[in-house]
């Protein structure tokens, strides 16, 4: 019996993460649209700034995180739209699946479907910024355990301004203060390692961040969703 | 204790009590101000480094403290709004919010003012404590701006309640990243295992401006949850008698 239960709980979970997954599939625009948000803002920073190699570098990890740290806000505005729109939202807070697994599924389908887009083109960028190989792999790396917190705390905002007026604006100013945090360290932690000093202490903290969202953003955002669907 | 607790959750309770409570937080905050301020700028000595630009500290520290205790007080009514169901207790949520902006903008403008003339610089991004006071107005201004934007009165304390919690997690964690960075702040001298390292004629007068800033913020308190109070039960009876007998 409880093999059964857990069983069946995990298969609530599975559902939500596969449905997500087949929307975006259907929908390439939700993919793409902040991954060229990323690229673009990425791109004006040297146009801006000065294309000399010397500036590149000193800005370049910046740069690239406030690119993905944008392109990801952008994406979780319509993270719960949808499900609210067509009423799919109150069926799932009342169906008998516990609501942070739900929440969790809903996380984890938009990081498979912005956060690792955006970590595979981040090579790319980095190439562009003139950043030598070990930074590049730090760089993902942080974006890696950056991303997956972004999305977790990103839908704790989402949830919260469900049917507000001015949704995407507010979310921002919801979000970033939180988020700082992470790119700081993400930031930090990849302009270190250009030139070769440690960049351990930082990976550690992102991946710290990482888990304590992890264990904690689902239950708020479930307690949101309830909040914000009445 | 606990009736009494329980008869302060209630609305027309509360309005009495705090009515009396008003004037008592408010002149005696004022008197000590009055008194710590005086004392601050014209009878302690100047600084042997800083001169009189020192100064400032008798209102910045207390509104950068305050600019945190009206966070943690805030958080505080949110969470029991949230788990018991107070109505009153999300009421003083949402009153803490305004002031505690206003504290940490005068924390923001002071350091920025004694910055100018010490550091040679208004800003100065390598310090953690201007840098984390700066994403605190921030915080402020998204719980305000949530508030603004769900026009449910049930809705909105709860939404915010949740945000204000999922702030108070984070700032440790946005303080002490800011942290990384090294620091240009002036060390901690007020807390210290040594004992204060600062003379009494100096630190008398902040301890009483700390004081009197926050029986002021007692007494803003209570005045702008006494008008949410009445805001929200605006159709109930005991306001509608209130009215009537010219109490309002």
């Amino acid at each position: 019996m409880s093999d059964k239960g857990t069983a069946n709980v995990f298969s609530g979970f599975i559902a939500v993460v596969r449905r997500d997954l087949l929307l975006s599939w259907k929908r390439p625009g939700d993919i793409l649209n902040p991954l060229f948000f990323f690229l673009m803002v990425c791109t004006l920073f040297p146009l801006a700034g000065g294309p000399t190699a010397e500036q590149l570098q000193l800005s370049g990890p910046g740069v690239m995180w406030v690119g993905a740290l944008l392109a990801t806000l952008l994406s979780l505005n319509s993270l719960f739209v949808s499900d609210y729109e067509d009423g799919s939202l109150d069926q799932l807070i009342l169906s008998s699946q516990p609501l942070p697994l739900f929440a969790l599924g809903k996380s984890t389908a938009h990081w498979l479907t912005n956060g690792v887009p955006l970590v595979l083109i981040s090579p790319l960028i980095a190439i562009m910024f003139q950043m030598p190989v070990q930074t590049i792999v730090i760089m993902m790396v942080t974006l890696v355990f950056g991303t997956i917190s972004l999305s977790l705390l990103g839908a704790i905002g989402s949830a919260l301004t469900i049917g507000a007026h001015r949704a995407s604006s507010l979310l921002s100013l919801l979000i970033l203060p939180l988020a700082m945090p992470i790119l700081i360290f993400g930031a930090r932690t990849a302009s270190l390692s250009m030139t070769n000093d440690p960049t351990a202490a930082g990976i550690y903290f992102l991946g710290a961040y990482c888990m304590f969202a992890l264990s904690l953003a689902p239950f708020a955002t479930a307690a949101a969703l309830r909040i914000c669907n009445e | 204790m606990w009736t009494w607790f329980h008869k302060l959750a209630s609305p027309p309770h509360f309005f009495r009590i705090s009515e009396k409570m008003v004037p008592w937080f408010g002149i005696s905050g004022l008197l000590m101000i009055t008194w710590g301020t005086w004392h601050g700028l014209f009878v302690a000595p100047p600084d042997y480094q800083q001169g009189d630009a020192f100064r400032i500290i008798y209102v910045h520290v207390p509104s950068a403290y305050l600019s945190m205790a009206a966070y943690m007080t805030m958080a505080l009514a949110a969470g029991i709004g949230l788990i018991w169901r107070i109505k009153l207790s999300h009421a003083v949520a949402a009153a803490a919010a305004p002031i505690g902006a206003w504290f940490t903008f005068l924390a923001l403008a002071t350091g920025m003012i004694w910055g100018r003339p010490m550091w040679g610089t208004w800003w100065e991004w390598g310090d953690p404590r201007l840098t984390s006071e700066l994403l605190m107005l921030f915080l402020y201004f998204g719980y305000m701006a949530l508030r603004a934007a769900i026009s449910d009165v049930k809705k909105a304390d709860n939404a915010s309640g949740v945000l204000a919690l999922v702030g108070a997690v984070n700032i440790p964690i946005i303080h002490y990243s800011v942290e990384w960075w090294s620091s240009l702040h002036q060390g901690a001298t007020l807390i210290r295992a040594d004992g204060p390292a600062m003379p009494p004629e100096m630190l008398t007068p902040l301890l009483f401006n700390i004081a009197g800033f926050t029986l002021l913020f007692g007494a803003l308190l209570l005045i702008r949850v006494r008008t949410g109070v009445i805001y929200r039960e605006h159709r109930k009876m005991w306001v509608r008698n209130l009215i009537l007998k010219g109490g309002l």
